[in-house]
This record gives C-alpha cells, structure tokens and sequence, in this order.
C-alpha cells in the first residue's frame, strides 16, 4: 500500500501496489433475494453468477463462510461481505470478554476515566463459568432486574427476565448440566427484533460451544428512554473495511424500532416473563405491515433536539460514535483482518432516560428485507453506498470521508471534518467527521464525488 | 366642491355597500352554516339510533376503574369501530362550500375576465400577490429565514447563531408581542416549545393543571358518543402515520378532554357557527333541556386529530399540550371547517387559492379545469388540516410558526398554490383528476419556506 509522499493523511486503504485494473464486468453471488438483490442487479457492469460459477464479489451468509472459506483461493481484487471469525464481536459472551479485556488494557495505559468510556454494556456475566461472579454482583445490586438470553439467540425462547436469585436456581437445576441435545436446538435461524424484521443467526454460531447452554445473565436497562410511553431501540450501520488497520464508516441513516406494547416493569414482577411479550409487537387487525413502526433517525434527531436542546443530543451521539469505535477496537486484535473482507454491521443502541447510550448487541448480517417504502429506500440507499466503498470499480482515490451516506468515522485514528485538516486528536477544536442522523444529501455528494474523479482521471492521462 | 362632493359621495356608498354587505353576508353565514349544521346533527342522530348507543352516558364504577389504569394507554385497546363512521370527512365540506351562494349578487350572463372559474362563487375580498408581499414582508428575498438561510450549505454566523440569541433574549423577556414579530422567520428547534407557549399566553399555572384534571375525571365518569368518533378517527387517521403513530395515546388524552370542555364554547361568540344542541331524553324542543353536545361544541371530523398530532412533538406534558391545543384551536384551526366571512375561514382561503392559481397561473388552471381536476379539489384537505400529516414534520412547524407569526391562515392558501405552481409542468400532462392528484400525492419531500418566497417573491406577474 504506497502513500502519497507529500501529506500526512492516510487513505482509507485502497490497494496501490500497482494501478488497480479496472474490470469489464463484475461477477457477483449473493443467496439473499431482497434488496441487495435489486441493488446488485443493478449495478452497471455486474453480473450474476450461479452455481458454482467464479466470482469476483460473494455477499454471502455466515454459514457459507465457516464451511468454505478456509479452503477459498482469493484472487487479489476478490471481495466478500464477511470477517471470518465476525462472531469475536457479533456473539454477546465473545463481546464482553474482549470488550472486558480491553477495558483492564485501557486502565493500564490511560487510567481510569478513559477506561470508563467502555462502560456501555450492561453488566454481563457468561453461565454457567462465571455464576460466581454473578453471584456476587447480584448481590450488590438487591432489587434490580436481570435478564437471562442464550447466547445463540433462538426466537425469544429461554429469555426471561428476574429479580431473585430463587428463580435461576430453578432454571440452573432444569437446564444447565443437560447436554444440548435435539431438544433444546434453537428451531428457527433468526431472532426477531422489534420491528418484526429478521437478523440472520446460524448454527454455526454454536459450533463451537461446549455442549452446556450457554447463556449470559446481563443486567436489565429499567430505565429506558420512552417516547410515547413506547420502548424503541436504534438500529445503526457501520461498514467496517479492515480491522488492521481499523477503517470504518457509519451511515446517516438509520432508524428507532418501536415496540408496539407500552413499556412497565410491573408485568415482570417475580415471575418468568418471555421476552416475546415485550419484544415482538403485538399483531392488532388495524396494524399495517406497510406502517412498520420505525422513525428515521433524523426524525428520532429533531424530536430529541426539540426536547432537550442541541448540546445534549449532540453529546448522546459522541457518545454513541464512542460506543462503535470502542466496540472495534476491543475486537482488532482478534479478529483475522483479510484484505479480501469487509463487513456491514447492525448495532442496536438503547438510550435511557438519562440520554446515556447502552450498545445491545452488533449484528454481522443485519436484515436487508424491507418492511415498508421508506425502508425499502434506506436499505437499497445503504447497500449502494456500500458497494461504493468496497469500489470494485477501482473509482475512488482512497482519500474520500465522505461517499454518499457514509462518513469515514475511523482512519486508524479519529477523523475529523474539516476539509484537508490534518487528522490531529489533539486540537482543541476537532470535530469528528460523523454525522448520524444529519441531512443525507448522497445523490448530490455522491454525483459531485464521480465528477471529479472522472475529471481527475482525464486530467491524469 | 364639485370634487369634494362627489368624494363624499363615494364615500357614504362604500359604507353603504359595507353595511349592506356584512348584513347580506351574516345572513349567508347562517343559512349555510344552519343546514350543514342540521346534516351534521342528522348524521350523528341516526348512527346513535341504529347503533343504539345513547349521546352520553354514565360510566359504571368498574369501567371508570378500568379506564382510569388505562388512562396512559389508551392506544392499547381495540375496541370494535367498525360500525362507527366519521360524521364527515373534507370533501363534503367543499360540497357545501362549493354551493354558496350570495342571492344578491348577480352574476350575470356574460362571461367576462373577470368571472371567477373556480369552485367557490361568493365574492369575497382576498389579497392579491402585490398585497400578499406586503403582508408577508418578511418572508423576502432578504431577510434571512429558518427554513432556507439554516441549511447546511450556508455557515451559520451568516444568519442562525444571531438569530437563536435573539430568540434566547425574546424568551428571557417573556416578551409575547416579540416573540410573534419573531416567530415570522422561523423559530429554532430547541425554542420552539417555549415560543409558541408564549405567543398564545400559556403558562402552566396550578389552575389550568387542576382544570385539565376535572377534565380528565369528567372523561372517566361518563362515556359520549362522540368518543367513539375520536377513537375512530385517531385510529384511522394519526395512528396510521409513520411518524406520528407514537403518539397515539396522547391524542386520546387530548381529545377526549378537549370534547368535554365547555369554555372551548366561548369561541362561538366570535364564529359565525353555533354549537349543535340536544335534548335530554324526552324532552325534545324544550330549550330548557337543551345541552350542547358535545359539551365543548365541536363535533369532529375525518382527520380533526390531525390538529394535535404535530403538537406532540414539541409538547409531553399532557396538561400543557392540552392548553396549547385548545388554544390554537380557538384562534385557528375552527376557521378551517365553519363557514364565514373571515380572511382566515377556510371559505376566503379557497377563494384565495382559486384566484392566486387563476391570475398567476391562468395556463396550468385552465389545463386543469378542462380534465376536470378543478385545482381546489385536490388541495382543499391540505388546507383544512393545515397541512398537517402532508408535509414532512419539521416542514409543517416551520409553517405552523408563521401561522403564529402573522395571526392568519392565509399562509395555507399561499403555500397550496405555490405546490401547484412548483408541479406545474408535471400537471400541465396529465389527463384526468386521478393522475392530477397522484402527481400531487406526495408532499412529503417538500421545502415549504423556499417555495413560498419563489411564489411570493420571485415569480414574474
């Protein structure tokens, strides 16, 4: 990867050992049938390749990945939609040992108000190993609800939530020590999300588990942010494009997925409760598929900044940029950095009442299925702008921040949005270049982008 | 002295002709207004006989318990509506509208240019552009906006920073005669809330608390009619909304209490209407016995909740979104569904309409006209619901903020020819009411400041 020699400004990593060439058609795989399929048919230049067909670009599942793609050979320019071992961030008991293990490294090397930048999970211990722990957390904090989730999350089964340490004895004796058989395996592939849309999960995530249940016992947020007495979680998009170094982008769009029951702690009160009450929305004859429950996140914005003042919403999503770099960051070193991945990861964001933002898990294959127009065009807007990043096309220079929807959040450091600054955390007035939930002007940005990238190759040849 | 005299005499016919008017026109206002009344009334008579459900009746203790641990989700419940219709809906509004007619004046045979081509007949007086520009002076190409000089392209120290610390200082001052003269170019999101409360003289005393509390206690113990048509409506209308559905338990709050409240009775003295009456049970005919019903005189129609629904964005607090409502409402939105002579009722806004289309744009009105889309029945719903759920919501405040700015409605006239004018070269092509409308179906991207100073201020006459 050669740099330019007269400035500092690193690009985001376009190989140029040599001039990339460019290709007359390019070859694509895809099993999904949803938007991505509209977006990738529509390419100008790509083609569909079935079967066992050679391909230049695969957006595949996570299952495909584990069984092949050790024993793929990649040419240089090949491109495929997954990490390989993505679960070091994607799977909850993974995420909170690395992120665990991050924390203790931050508090070394910067003490401890730096480390306390990665307090945005909820307190999570992994059963059955650290029950003990648990245990004893559990008994610091008397009264307060926790939640109990397998980690290979399975349709709202076996989630519950509680409050005394009587109810998981009975859940201890019942399950734990039985081996995973036939019984217990997870039915469906997917868990559902507020909005009713489905994030793909696969057995392959239990490959490598021992054969107990594995489960983690997270605390419980009681005090979520409500808006129309309704619990809601934001869904997020980074595209991460190599870990090492770590280049991301985060999308200005997104959304709020609103839970159609309104939120109380009383129905939860020293019993099991199934998630599913809470978490599915209720199918009512006068709910439309096509309403899909969802608020952009610049409606999401101005309602919070017509509610609590500028400086406060923009200090929630400073926040919020923390919770995503941090997240990476505590995964760099894990997670084997092929040049041939990139990743679009889902993040599901809580807010409370205190507007501090809780990371509730990330997601490696977040849906593309659309559940009404507005998001049709937010997916099919998103996965173009990603394969403009990803840029089979060799058509950007490597030195964008910007391209269509996607601000470069991470550069192997901050990034900041001013025009041609440095990229120096330590001025004073650096502002960092991410802007979710802003105006997401991309037909013009990304029309003026190609522009002059075509005047730049005319100028150059 | 010839002058003179003949001065005079001009001016004693002209109050003459004033006199005679205003005498011709109140009778007019009654006439019309005192049949639809009777429609009205007819209509909800009969859907109470065949439903067999009475006007208003006493709830028993277990369902005032009952809705009472209801009261903050009220959404939640379904009850069966199906056999409930809407009283009216917009388009039979315009029906009546469209068959006003002043008996004095004569229109004569011949067509001249000046013959109105438009829907409504009744020659009121409207402004025309020159006096709109007046009017509206501060809406010009040189005074800087919210809505236009806020955007991202241009710097804030050109407009908006200066422009929210005056806002700061008009609030600090509680100053409510600059905070109207202020609210003209646009107010900013944060001060919204607060300038609105202050330009309609809302403060939350302990008082109005408590009176929004009686309220709320007259809805528990007794049961309307007329609820079941909120419910209806809300239903239909607001919880259908992909943005405002989140708000749907706020508007049952609102409006159940605001259909009970008599001092919204207080608006009659200065609206041409008069509240529907009814009779106690067997007592017909004796004004004795006579009730306003509803008690606040309002009966509500197909898309009323529309009114409320944009309020809860800038308002949580019930008892206050309560006031505000109330108050917009007796200053406001009453105008757009009674009959009369005001500037601001809905009859001179289509008149408006109609004319600013004819003189200014004779060549699209024509078009129009000849396929059978008269322009006004495509944009009468826009303007009777203040373009509320048609416009995009931070759109619609900025509109809304010059309502409050200018004390008149005539904005609404305005703003619908200016979308016509913006369409017009799509309009000009089409060849029928339906594809007319589908070309005006969608308002949602719109730019409401822009387009009206294109219109007001750079348009060639």
């Amino acid at each position: 990867m050669s740099r330019p020699k007269n400035q500092n400004y690193k690009g985001h990593g376009l190989s140029k050992g040599k001039e990339r060439e460019q290709r007359a058609s390019i070859r694509f795989k895809t099993t999904l049938v949803n938007t991505l399929m509209d977006v990738l048919r529509h390419r100008p230049g790509w083609v569909e390749v079935k079967d066992e067909g050679e391909w230049d670009f695969y957006w595949c599942d996570v299952s495909w990945l584990r069984e092949n793609f050790d024993h793929t050979y990649m040419d240089e320019h090949v491109r495929i939609s997954h990490f390989r071992n993505h679960y070091e961030l994607t799977r909850k008991n993974y995420m909170v040992k690395n992120l665990k293990r991050f924390r203790k490294q931050l508090e070394r090397e910067a003490g401890k108000l730096e480390a306390a930048k990665c307090d945005f999970f909820p307190k999570t211990f992994e059963m059955p190993c650290e029950y003990h722990l648990f245990v004893e957390e559990f008994r610091k904090n008397p009264g307060i609800t926790w939640i109990m989730k397998p980690v290979a999350r399975s349709q709202g089964k076996g989630i519950f939530l509680f409050r005394r340490l009587k109810d998981i004895m009975d859940w201890r004796k019942g399950t734990a020590g039985k081996k995973l058989t036939s019984l217990e395996a997870p039915p469906a592939r997917s868990t559902v999300n507020p909005s009713g849309s489905h994030d793909a999960r696969s057995s392959d995530d239990q490959k490598d588990e021992i054969p107990v249940e594995n489960y983690v016992a997270q605390r419980y947020i009681e005090n979520p942010y409500l808006i129309g007495g309704r619990k809601f979680d934001l869904r997020v998009y980074v595209l991460v494009m190599s870990y090492i170094p770590l280049r991301a982008w985060l999308y200005r769009d997104g959304f709020a997925r609103f839970s159609n029951t309104r939120f109380t702690l009383s129905s939860i009160d020293d019993q099991y409760v199934h998630l599913t009450n809470v978490a599915v929305q209720k199918t009512s004859p006068d709910y439309h598929p096509k309403k899909g429950c969802k608020w952009m996140l610049q409606r999401f914005r101005q309602y919070l900044a017509s509610k609590h003042g500028p400086e406060a919403v923009e200090t929630l999503f400073s926040d919020m940029d923390n919770i995503f770099v941090k997240s990476l960051q505590s995964v760099q070193k894990v997670i084997i950095s092929d040049k041939h991945c990139f990743e679009l990861y889902g993040y599901d964001i809580l807010i409370d009442q205190t507007l501090k933002p809780w990371l509730l898990e990330v997601n490696a294959s977040p849906s593309l299925t659309a559940s009404s127009q507005e998001d049709y065009e937010l997916k099919t807007c998103l996965l173009e702008d990603t394969l403009h990043v990803v840029d089979m096309e060799a058509r950007l220079t490597g030195r964008e921040k910007r391209v269509g929807g996607f601000d470069l959040m991470w550069n192997d450091g901050p990034v900041s949005r001013e025009e041609g600054a440095p990229d120096l955390s330590g001025m004073g007035n650096f502002v960092t270049n991410t802007h979710l939930g802003c105006v997401n002007d991309r037909n013009n940005q990304l029309r003026q982008l190609f522009r002059s990238l075509q005047n730049q190759k005319k100028a150059s040849s | 002295m010839l002058q003179e005299e003949s001065d005079l005499s001009l001016i004693i016919a002209q109050i003459v002709q004033k006199l005679k008017g205003s005498n011709l026109y109140a009778q007019l206002e009654r006439q019309a207004w005192g049949s639809w009344e009777k429609r009205i009334l007819k209509s909800l008579n009969s859907m109470c006989t065949e439903l067999s459900i009475p006007l208003a009746r006493k709830r028993p203790v277990g369902e005032q318990k009952e809705l009472l641990n209801k009261w903050n989700e009220m959404g939640t419940d379904e009850p069966d509506l199906s056999l409930f219709r809407p009283v009216y809906a917009p388009k039979d509004f315009l029906e009546v509208l469209i068959n006003l007619r002043n008996p004095n004046y004569e229109n004569g045979d011949s067509l001249s240019f000046r013959t109105h081509l438009g829907l409504i007949q009744v020659p009121l007086k409207v402004k025309d552009i020159p006096e709109l520009k007046e009017f509206f002076v501060e809406l010009g190409l040189t005074t800087g906006q919210l809505g236009i000089d806020d955007s991202t392209q241009v710097p804030p120290e050109l407009f908006e920073n200066e422009h929210v610390r005056i806002g700061q200082k008009v609030l600090a001052e509680q100053d409510s005669a600059a905070a109207q003269q202020y609210i003209r170019q646009g107010s900013p999101t944060a001060l919204r809330a607060e300038l609105w409360a202050l330009i309609l003289n809302i403060s939350s005393q302990p008082e109005d608390i408590l009176y929004y509390e009686q309220l709320k206690t007259n809805v528990i113990q007794h049961d309307l009619l007329v609820d079941s048509l909120i419910y209806k409506d809300v239903k239909l209308t607001a919880s259908n909304d992909d943005y405002y559905f989140v708000f749907e338990d706020y508007l049952y709050q609102v409006l159940l209490c605001f259909s009970r409240d008599t001092s919204v009775l207080g608006h009659f003295a200065y609206n041409s209407a008069s509240p529907p009456k009814s009779y106690i049970r067997g007592k017909l005919g004796l004004e004795e016995y006579a009730v306003f019903y509803p008690p606040n005189g309002v009966i509500p129609f197909h898309g009323f909740s529309m009114y409320v629904a944009p309020l809860c964005f800038l308002y949580h607090e019930p008892s206050k979104l309560y006031q505000i409502f109330r108050e917009m409402y007796v200053r406001f939105f009453f105008r757009l569904h009674s009959i009369s002579s005001h500037p601001s009722g809905i009859v001179s806004l289509c008149l408006l309409f109609e004319t600013l289309l004819q003189t200014y744009l004779p060549q699209l009105f024509y078009h129009l006209r000849e396929i059978g889309a008269q322009p006004l029945r495509i944009s009468f719903k826009w303007m009777v619901r203040a373009f509320s759920g048609y416009l995009a919501t931070d759109q619609l405040l900025l509109l809304w903020d010059r309502i409050l700015g200018y004390n008149s409605l005539e904005i609404l006239a305005v703003l619908a020819a200016a979308v016509f004018a913006f369409r017009a070269v799509n309009l000009m092509e089409v060849t029928s009411l339906a594809a007319a409308e589908a070309v005006l179906a969608d308002l949602s991207t719109l730019k409401v400041m822009p387009l009206l100073q294109i219109f007001l201020f750079a348009t060639v006459t």
